[in-house]
């Protein structure tokens, strides 16, 4: 019998694997028929998801963490059995800012980046008219990566520059109208505002946190339970989809397919780029080479690891100035569910670390790792500032970001 | 009681307005354009704010609203947890509810309750349009296929119809897919001006 499953999504590359699941016969052949509701607002993906309109969403991890949370909103219990994806996000300037910054069409070093845009920053504040930066949305990894690259370089966000929620698809228009002078998205929309030549692609979120935890599949807790074997069906399905998409074989045909209207309806050419990770950084030039822009697959790169939340929980508690919780942040920490991941991958080949929590960017150069019936090669997963989040202490990292 | 309407559909947003305008005491608002959004929010202060679900401005209003939750004037989603129900109404007409916090619910309801009515009402206006398009076309075919009768048989517009008509029943199908076949095929023949 085929159980039927409806996921909410925005037009975003990082969909990619439920809907590959479904387009190359994965979930059928779990016994699922997946569908999909495309949405332009993360509030709308959210309301659809906790109003039973879809079974599960792609999801910002942050948002998941903060509805779990209550915050804006009365709480709703979520879980993330299955990150969708790692990184993926770039940074975008004007072309008057990448003029102003001495960007020369390549990414930059964050570390020097930085500095330049500190003092660019300190001229655009003291003149009345500082920078601002458009994420798409106040709990999103892009507004925690882009926020911790800018503390980590001595720039205040809200103090410094102003930090303003755009959503995506709109970006490249506010770049152009210059209501915002930067933004941190996702693709195709960074190669939109590129080839429309209103922007420049200076930096990968990568080379902020070079395995950053991104989207998240999300479902309500109790609607988990409920239909938790068709769940790790589908983590098996999607699971199959990421070896599929991360081939560069298959790279035309999951372009294509992800271009289609009732996806990103995006050209196909930019989502080539994209899952390619070579992207055009500046308008007319030939695309370049960024390993791992996106990270689907490798390394058990869809693992939940625990610590991934309790890193974002430090961002959310850091920037919506909180009192560090103890019981929030095990709430916060419970909304990744490595042992439904586990569950779903038991029977299978597929590599499953052992530990559900790691310390995140102590890696800098690659390490094996246990997994059920082996080791896993796990390569850099560095801060861009050297510095590393070590779960079991917390609330020392929490007062350190004071 | 101050009620801002954002929709980008003017007519759909015309026709909520229209209703709550029934109701005692209440002033209305409507914005119907993305830009400025949130700046004229801010300027009317509204105690309510009626949205359509899918609205692509929601994510950079609710960022409004947590950053205004630092000022007088906070506005939560939806009144608070116990109307889990008229909320989940809410969602399935396609309304998104923002309500200062701390109003009471029993004001609420009725504005509620009318928004919804007014979006089901919309969806139906909708929904009988198109079918009166289709209504158009169809009979737009038939008249096709009457001509196409007309000319070929050399005959008149009456028995055109009647033939139309006879081979519907004797093979019960509706007039209307008899008239597309004869459309159809006269294309196929040639001569499909």
């Amino acid at each position: 019998m085929t159980e039927r499953l409806t996921i909410g999504f925005l037009p975003l590359v990082d969909a990619c694997l439920p809907i590959l699941a479904q387009e190359h016969g994965f979930a059928a052949d779990e016994g699922l028929e997946l569908s999909f509701v495309r949405d332009v607002s993360w509030a709308t993906v959210l309301d659809r998801l906790l109003y039973g309109h879809s079974d599960a969403a792609h999801m910002l991890a942050p948002l998941a963490i903060a509805t779990t949370l209550g915050r804006g909103r009365p709480a709703q219990s979520l879980a993330a059995p299955f990150v969708l994806g790692l990184n993926g996000n770039a940074v975008t300037v004007s072309n008057a800012l990448a003029d102003a910054l001495g960007c020369d069409g390549n990414l930059a070093d964050p570390t020097d980046l930085g500095r330049r845009l500190k003092t660019v920053a300190a001229q655009r504040r003291d003149a009345g008219s500082p920078l601002r930066f458009g994420v798409v949305h106040r709990y999103s990894s892009h507004n925690y990566m882009l926020r911790y690259w800018l503390a980590g370089c001595g720039v205040r966000p809200d103090e410094d520059v102003e930090i303003v929620t755009i959503a995506p698809p709109f970006s490249a228009h506010a770049l152009e109208a210059g209501e915002i002078d930067a933004s941190c998205v996702g693709e195709p929309w960074n190669s939109i505002a590129v080839e429309r030549g209103v922007g420049q692609i200076v930096l990968a979120t990568a080379q902020i946190w070079r395995r950053g935890v991104e989207k998240v599949l999300a479902l309500r807790t109790e609607r988990l339970e409920q239909i938790r074997p068709s769940v790790e069906g589908l983590i098996r399905a999607m699971r199959r989809a990421g070896e599929h998409f991360v081939d560069p074989a298959n790279w035309e045909v999951n372009a294509a397919i992800l271009a289609r209207p009732e996806y990103c309806d995006a050209p196909h050419k930019l989502l080539l780029h994209a899952i390619s990770d070579r992207l055009v950084l500046k308008q007319g030039d030939a695309p370049q080479h960024y390993p791992d822009f996106m990270f689907q697959y490798r390394e058990a790169a869809n693992f939940p690891w625990v610590s991934q939340a309790e890193w974002l929980y430090s961002q959310l508690v850091r920037w919506d100035g909180l009192a560090h919780d103890p019981a929030a942040a095990h709430a916060a920490a419970r909304v990744f569910r490595p042992d439904v991941y586990r569950s779903a991958l038991r029977d299978t080949q597929d590599p499953i670390p052992t530990s559900s929590s790691k310390v995140e960017g102590s890696v800098s150069t690659a390490l094996e790792a246990h997994t059920h019936g082996g080791t896993m090669l796990m390569e850099n997963n560095s801060f861009f500032d050297g510095k590393s989040f070590d779960p079991d202490r917390l609330e020392e990292y929490i007062a350190s970001q004071k | 009681m101050r009620i801002a309407i954002v929709d980008e559909s003017a007519s759909r947003a015309s026709i909520i307005e229209e209703g709550l305008a029934t109701l005692d005491g209440c002033e209305i608002f409507t914005l119907t354009s993305r830009t400025g959004l949130v700046a004229q929010i801010a300027q009317i202060a509204p105690d309510v704010i009626f949205m359509d679900l899918g609205n692509p401005s929601r994510d950079v209003l609710e960022e409004y609203f947590a950053v205004s939750r630092a000022l007088d004037h906070p506005i939560a989603m939806f009144v608070d947890q116990s109307d889990d129900d008229q909320i989940a109404a809410s969602i399935d007409a396609g309304v998104s509810t923002y309500v200062v916090d701390g109003l009471s619910a029993h004001r609420i309801a009725p504005l509620l309750k009318m928004t919804i009515q007014r979006f089901h009402a919309f969806a139906r206006l909708q929904h009988e349009l198109a079918e009166a398009h289709g209504k158009l076309a169809e009979r737009d075919t038939i008249d096709k296929a009457k001509r196409i009768l007309m000319k070929t048989k050399n005959i008149g517009e009456p028995a055109a119809y009647a033939e139309l008509r006879k081979k519907a029943m004797s093979t019960n199908r509706r007039i209307v897919d008899i008239a597309e076949a004869v459309v159809t095929a006269h294309e196929l023949m040639g001569d499909g001006q």
